[in-house]
């Protein structure tokens, strides 16, 4: 196999169907039988960074970019909030579920492929993600943060946003040997894009050189201009390269994480 | 001859992982309504071959076909059609015992009602009704086989796929899924099932094909097995070397095997030769039983372990 054809057999178009959605609605149950347990976190805590950081460090902060310190990190609470809920859930929930729970094997047994099974796997965390964020926006509005009616858009952005996370964390879990393996992402891509993506400060307050990773390899940046963007009522055409990288990148790794699943899968 | 329908048919099927050939050019073919086993040691190909069956394994050569539906071709329609009971528990913790029949039916697109209705006969059919709404965590081993055994049925199938259906069981829950099966083979369901103990293929086969190292070594029905390789009873008595050379002049064309510390005679003679061998000569801890499957399986086998 040349080098060539080897890689285009990590980025074969997959055929889904329907059946997808069956996936889907498998973790939608799980979800709702524990709602009240989900609920919590996402609604507590962005008060506890709001609280925290927005008045607590925010009185020492003069204003940044003509606003409050705590206008300016609300977006960025709602645009985390995207990503951990869909990282995580196609992270360590879908692992449990494929690895401990045996959950894949068992579908793949039924008219439903392993492609569909990935497929609603990241859907689902798309939908996590959504939930999530919509709650922390919520909360953010209650504190008086949201000034703009484009804020409505946020579920959207959420859906999407959260596939693009569900896409790079299923590509993990594809090549996870064994659970503890996800402190690598956690540590090395999730924690530094926590902190470096505009979320706590201006993008523009870092060296040069770290703007540009941050642009070029973190989708969180992105997002959190969008975020931004939308909460704050400050819509420019620059988003469009923002929405386009993420798309890009979207694709890519959702057409790579199933590829990978199907070849751990079935072997 | 409508009973001789072949539903199931493998040509030089062959499943290479690397330069190791887990299923290693084997043919057969399973009828409509039979109980089909599949026995061999562990490492033998007989997952990887019920696996290919139900399209979880691509055949790396050979054809495979259910209903005269290729594997690769339509592994949809051949799984819908199929019911598998898998070797490791894989049912849904996260759901009931109710629920994961439910659950389990939409993926195979059964209506809700319709999938209600057959999860409560399914229940009862294997007795499992008082834990319907019992997490899966807080069923015992055999409940767990029986609602594995239960899911595969979802989908009313035509064959169905047991892979090692009793393994771990107590004598109790085992007579119990072994009717289960027998009730089920009653109405018409093909049965496929690997295992591992030869009494439970002598029950429930109607044919078996044993398998060691990705070969089928043999195949007939168990009693026919019985009698070509091995005949009809088994002397066994304490090793002791003039005993059996009493034993090699009397019974000239037997087997005779050294296991540990007693010796196996195989007879091909009519039952009773043995008793009237004891009556003459009253041997210490000399036992006559049938000659079983299991002589057969070893005989074929070897008795070198294999992990």
């Amino acid at each position: 196999m040349t080098l060539l054809t080897r890689i285009a057999s990590y980025f074969k178009p997959p055929r889904l169907t329907y059946r997808l959605w069956k996936v889907w609605r498998r973790n939608f149950d799980v979800f709702m039988k524990t709602y009240k347990v989900n609920f919590f976190p996402p609604l507590l805590e962005p008060i506890f960074y709001l609280v925290a950081l927005g008045f607590g460090l925010g009185a020492i902060v003069t204003s940044i970019e003509g606003m409050r310190y705590i206008q300016f990190i609300a977006p960025a609470l709602v645009a985390i909030s995207m990503m951990y809920g869909s990282f995580f859930e196609c992270t360590y929930g879908s692992f449990v579920r494929m690895y401990y729970q045996k959950t894949f094997d068992a579908i793949i047994a039924t008219p439903v492929s392993v492609e569909e099974v990935i497929a609603g796997e990241i859907l689902w965390g798309a939908t996590r993600a959504t939930i999530n964020s919509t709650i922390v926006l919520a909360v953010v509005a209650a504190f008086g943060l949201v000034s703009s009616p484009l804020c409505l858009m946020i579920p959207l952005v959420a859906f999407f946003a959260g596939l693009t996370f569900s896409a790079i964390a299923m590509t993990f879990t594809a090549i996870a040997p064994n659970i503890d393996f996800f402190n690598y992402p956690g540590f090395l891509f999730i924690t530094p894009m926590f902190l470096l993506s505009g979320t706590f400060f201006p993008l523009e307050t870092l060296p040069p050189p770290v703007q540009d990773v941050a642009l070029v390899f973190l989708p969180l940046t992105h997002l959190v201009k969008i975020s931004r963007a939308l909460i704050l009522g400050d819509v420019s055409s620059s988003l469009l390269l923002s929405v386009g990288w993420l798309a890009v990148v979207t694709i890519v790794f959702f057409v790579l994480s199933l590829n990978l699943m199907k070849k751990r899968l079935i072997k | 001859m409508k009973n001789l329908d072949v539903l199931i048919r493998a040509r030089n099927l062959t499943k290479k992982y690397g330069d190791f050939l887990a299923v290693d050019n084997i043919s057969f073919e399973v009828l409509k309504g039979e109980c089909c086993g599949f026995l061999g040691p562990n490492g033998a190909g007989k997952t990887t071959t019920i696996k290919m069956i139900h399209c979880v394994l691509p055949p790396t050569s050979g054809e495979l076909t259910a209903a005269g539906m290729n594997v690769l071709e339509k592994p949809r329609e051949i799984k819908s059609m199929i019911g598998v009971a898998p070797q490791e528990d894989n049912l849904d913790p996260d759901f009931s015992v109710f629920s994961n029949l439910i659950v389990y039916s939409r993926y195979f697109d059964i209506p809700k009602a319709k999938a209600s209705d057959r999860t409560n006969y399914l229940l009862k059919f294997f007795q499992l009704e008082e834990k319907r709404d019992v997490i899966i965590d807080q069923l015992s081993a055999g409940m767990k086989r029986r609602l594995i055994l239960a899911r595969a049925l979802v989908n009313e199938p035509q064959i169905l796929l047991l892979d090692e259906p009793t393994t771990g069981l107590d004598p109790q829950a085992r007579h119990i899924v072994w009717d289960e099966i027998r009730a089920l083979k009653k109405q018409g369901v093909t049965i496929i099932l690997t295992t591992h103990y030869m009494d439970e293929a002598a029950v429930l086969c109607d044919n078996t094909l044993i398998m060691d190292n990705g070969k089928i070594i043999e195949k007939g029905a168990p009693a026919t097995l019985v009698k070509t390789h091995i005949g009809e009873e088994v002397l066994e008595i304490d090793h002791d070397e003039r005993i059996v050379h009493v034993l090699q002049e009397k019974f000239p064309r037997a087997r005779f095997e050294v296991i540990g510390e007693r010796v196996h005679v195989f007879t091909t003679e009519p039952h009773g030769v043995f008793t009237e061998f004891l009556e003459s000569f009253p041997l210490k801890n000399a036992t006559i039983r049938n000659a079983n499957l299991e002589d057969v399986f070893l005989k074929l086998t070897g008795r070198r372990l294999r992990e």
